[in-house]
C-alpha cells in the first residue's frame, strides 16, 4: 500500500544527515561537555557548534541559545521565566486564546503565584490584532505571549508588529516559533522579540530536542536549578546527540528553506484548491495567503474527525485532527472554537502538514481516496441526512 | 492500534446503518458538542425488533458501538433489548479504551430511547398519555456515568465536583491526585 505521511505537526521525518551526525554521540563519542578531558571537550565542541548553526538559522548569536528538551519546555521556561524573573513589575501575562497549551497551561500555573493573564482573541482566520494586544496590556504586566505560526490552523501571525506596539511601553515578548523555524525564515532581528521557542522535530531533526532564543539582557528565572550547563539557567547534562541533531537540522534548513518553501507551497495549494472541488461543505480553516507552506487544514460539515483519520490510515494516509474524540477530551480544539467555529464543525478538523518528500503524486492520491471516505461517513452521519431533509423544504 | 479488531471490523462493515421513513420509533441521544450523536431506528412486530438501523455522527468507537448495538438487539424482544447495557455493548466488542467507554452508553441509550419512542406512541394510539421521559444525555460523568453536558463543575446526576484535566482535557473528581483518563498527576491549591 502507498504510505503517505501528511502529519507534519505531530512530527517529521529524521534527515538521514541528521542521523549520521548525531550517531557518533550515540557510540564513540559518549563524553560529558562538562568533562575537562580529552573526551568530554570533544562533545562540548559538538555542543557549542550546534548553538552556532541554531543561533545562525534565526539570527541570534550563539550565547542566546538555551537547548531545552522539548517545544513545551522552551515555552514552559519563557513564560514562567521570563514573567517571575519581572515580579516586581507586576503580575500580568497576555496571551492571545490560539497559543499551544504549553503557553496556556504556564500562564495557569502562575496564577498560584498571583499572576493573571489576558487572552486576546483572533479573527476567523486565526489572526490577532496588534491593537488588541495593546488594549489588553495594562499596568502590571510583565510579559506577551504571541505564538509566530499556529500548528492547527497553520496562520502565521504578525509578531513584529505586537513587538512594536509592546517595546514603545517596555514590555518584553515571547513567541512560540516551533511550527515556524526551520519552515518559514524566521529572524529573531527582524521579528524583535525578546524570546523565541524551536523545536527541532518542526524540521527534520529528532524529538526530544529543542531550544530557547533569549535576547542578550532579558531576565529570567533558571528553568532547572543545578550545575552550570545553559548558563546555569537549565542544568542537566546536555542530550548531546540529540543536541547535535538539532544543530545539524538547523544547518539543513538554513541551507534549503526556499527551496523547501517553493516545493510545499504549490503542492499545499494544490490540496487546498483542488479538495473543495471534489467535495462539498468544506472549509478551510486559518488565513489562506498568510500561512505556513507546508500546511493544509479544513473541516468537514456533518462528520467527525477521528472517523475521517482512522480511515486515512487504512488507505496508508497519516494526518491529524482537532476533535474531541481525537483528543481523548470532551472538548474539540480551543484553537478552532476561538476562531468562532462551532462545535460540530470544529469535529469534522482535518490537518494536513506536507513534508520535504511529499510529491504531486502523493496529493493526487489523497485527493483520489479522500472523497469516498467523506462521503460514506456521511451516508452514516444522522447531521448530514438532518441538512438533506432541510434543503429539499 | 487503538482499537480490537473486533472495533475495527464494525467500524469498517458498520451493519444495519440507513434510516427507516415509517420506523415505529426512533431514539435520538448525544450532540456534536461532546463529539457523537446516535440516532436510531426500529420496526417493531410481535413484541420484537423486527428491523433496525441507525446513523451515528462519531469517532471510530461510536460508529462500532451503533452497529454492535443493533446486531445484539436484531430479532429480540422489547425487554430483552431493554436489557442490554454499555457493559455488554463494550464487552462484545473485546473492549474499548477508557476514554471511550462513554460511546458504548451512547449506543445503550439511542437504542433505548427508540423503545420509549415506540411505546410511548403505542399508548397514544390507546389514548393513554405517558410521562415525557428527562432529555437523553450528551457526555458522560466519569463516576455515574450519567449524562452531562462535557462543560460543567458538577454531575448533575451524582453530584460529583468535576474538574478539567490540564494534560487530556478530560473530566476527574476535583481532589482526586491523577487524572483518571490519563493518569496525570493533578495539582491542588
Amino acid at each position: 500500500m502507498r504510505r503517505v505521511y501528511l502529519d507534519h505537526i505531530a512530527a517529521t521525518p529524521l534527515d538521514p544527515d541528521v542521523l549520521k551526525a548525531m550517531l557518533p554521540y550515540l557510540g564513540e563519542k559518549y563524553g560529558n561537555p562538562q568533562s575537562l578531558h580529552s573526551i568530554g571537550q570533544e562533545s562540548l565542541e559538538a555542543v557549542e557548534e550546534a548553538r552556532s548553526e541554531v543561533a545562525g538559522l534565526v539570527g541570534a548569536d550563539q550565547s542566546e541559545v538555551f537547548f531545552t528538551s522539548s517545544g513545551s519546555e522552551a515555552n514552559n521556561f519563557a513564560v514562567k521565566g521570563m514573567s517571575l524573573a519581572r515580579r516586581e513589575k507586576g503580575n500580568h501575562i497576555v496571551l492571545t486564546a490560539i497559543e499551544h497549551q504549553s503557553v496556556l497551561h504556564s500562564a495557569k500555573s502562575l496564577e498560584k503565584f498571583g499572576f493573571s493573564s489576558t487572552l486576546v482573541s483572533v479573527d476567523k482566520q486565526g489572526m490577532i490584532d496588534p491593537e488588541d494586544v495593546r488594549k489588553a496590556i495594562k499596568k502590571g504586566t510583565v510579559l506577551v505571549s504571541v505564538m509566530l505560526a499556529n500548528s492547527e490552523v497553520g496562520t502565521v501571525e504578525p509578531v513584529a508588529e505586537v513587538v512594536k506596539v509592546c517595546r514603545s511601553l517596555g514590555i518584553p515578548v515571547h513567541t512560540d516559533a516551533v511550527a515556524a523555524v526551520g519552515n518559514i525564515p524566521v529572524d529573531v532581528g527582524d521579528l524583535g522579540v525578546d524570546a523565541l521557542s524551536l523545536a527541532a522535530d518542526q524540521f527534520y531533526g529528532p524529538k526530544g530536542s529543542a531550544a530557547l532564543f533569549l535576547k542578550k539582557g532579558t531576565r529570567i528565572l533558571p528553568f532547572i536549578d543545578g550545575g552550570i550547563q545553559e548558563g546555569g539557567r537549565r542544568a542537566g547534562t546536555e542530550n548531546v546527540a540529540g543536541i547535535v541533531g538539532l544543530g545539524k537540522a538547523a544547518e539543513i534548513a538554513a541551507a534549503k528553506l526556499s527551496g523547501r518553501m517553493e516545493k510545499m507551497r504549490p503542492l499545499r495549494d494544490k490540496l487546498i484548491d483542488f479538495l473543495p472541488r471534489r467535495v462539498e461543505h468544506v472549509v478551510l480553516t486559518g488565513h489562506r495567503e498568510k500561512r505556513l507552506p507546508h500546511h493544509a487544514s479544513f473541516c468537514f460539515e456533518f462528520i467527525e474527525g477521528e472517523a475521517m483519520l482512522l480511515n486515512l490510515d487504512m488507505k496508508g494516509i497519516a494526518a491529524s485532527s482537532g476533535s474531541a474524540c481525537t483528543s481523548r477530551a470532551l472538548k474539540a480544539s480551543h484553537v478552532l472554537l476561538a476562531m468562532g467555529i462551532d462545535h460540530a464543525l470544529a469535529q469534522g478538523s482535518l490537518v494536513f502538514g506536507l513534508i520535504e518528500p511529499t510529491t504531486g503524486e502523493d496529493i493526487d492520491y489523497l485527493l483520489d481516496v479522500f472523497p469516498p471516505i467523506i462521503e460514506r461517513l456521511r451516508k452514516m452521519s444522522p447531521l448530514y441526512t438532518k441538512f438533506l431533509e432541510e434543503s429539499k423544504r | 492500534m487503538i482499537y480490537s479488531d473486533k472495533v475495527m471490523d464494525h467500524f469498517q462493515n458498520p451493519r444495519n446503518v440507513g434510516v427507516i421513513k415509517d420506523a415505529d420509533g426512533v431514539g435520538q441521544v448525544g450532540n456534536p458538542v461532546c463529539g457523537d450523536m446516535m440516532t436510531f431506528y426500529i420496526k417493531v412486530k410481535d413484541y420484537r425488533l423486527a428491523d433496525i438501523k441507525f446513523q451515528t455522527f462519531g469517532c471510530g468507537a461510536a460508529i462500532a458501538v451503533s452497529s454492535m448495538v443493533s446486531e445484539m438487539a436484531m430479532g429480540k424482544t422489547l425487554e430483552e433489548a431493554m436489557k442490554i447495557t454499555n457493559s455488554t455493548v463494550a464487552e462484545e466488542l473485546g473492549g474499548l479504551p477508557k476514554n471511550k467507554l462513554h460511546c458504548s452508553n451512547l449506543g445503550a441509550d439511542a437504542l433505548h430511547s427508540a423503545i420509549k419512542d415506540y411505546k410511548k406512541k403505542q399508548a397514544a394510539a390507546r389514548g393513554e398519555t405517558v410521562a415525557e421521559a428527562p432529555a437523553e444525555g450528551k457526555c458522560y460523568c466519569p463516576y455515574c456515568e450519567g449524562p452531562i453536558e462535557g462543560i460543567e463543575e458538577v454531575c448533575g446526576h451524582c453530584q460529583v465536583e468535576l474538574e478539567e484535566c490540564p494534560h487530556c482535557g478530560n473530566f476527574t473528581k476535583k481532589g482526586e491526585e491523577k487524572c483518571v483518563s490519563c493518569g496525570a498527576e493533578l495539582e491542588h491549591h
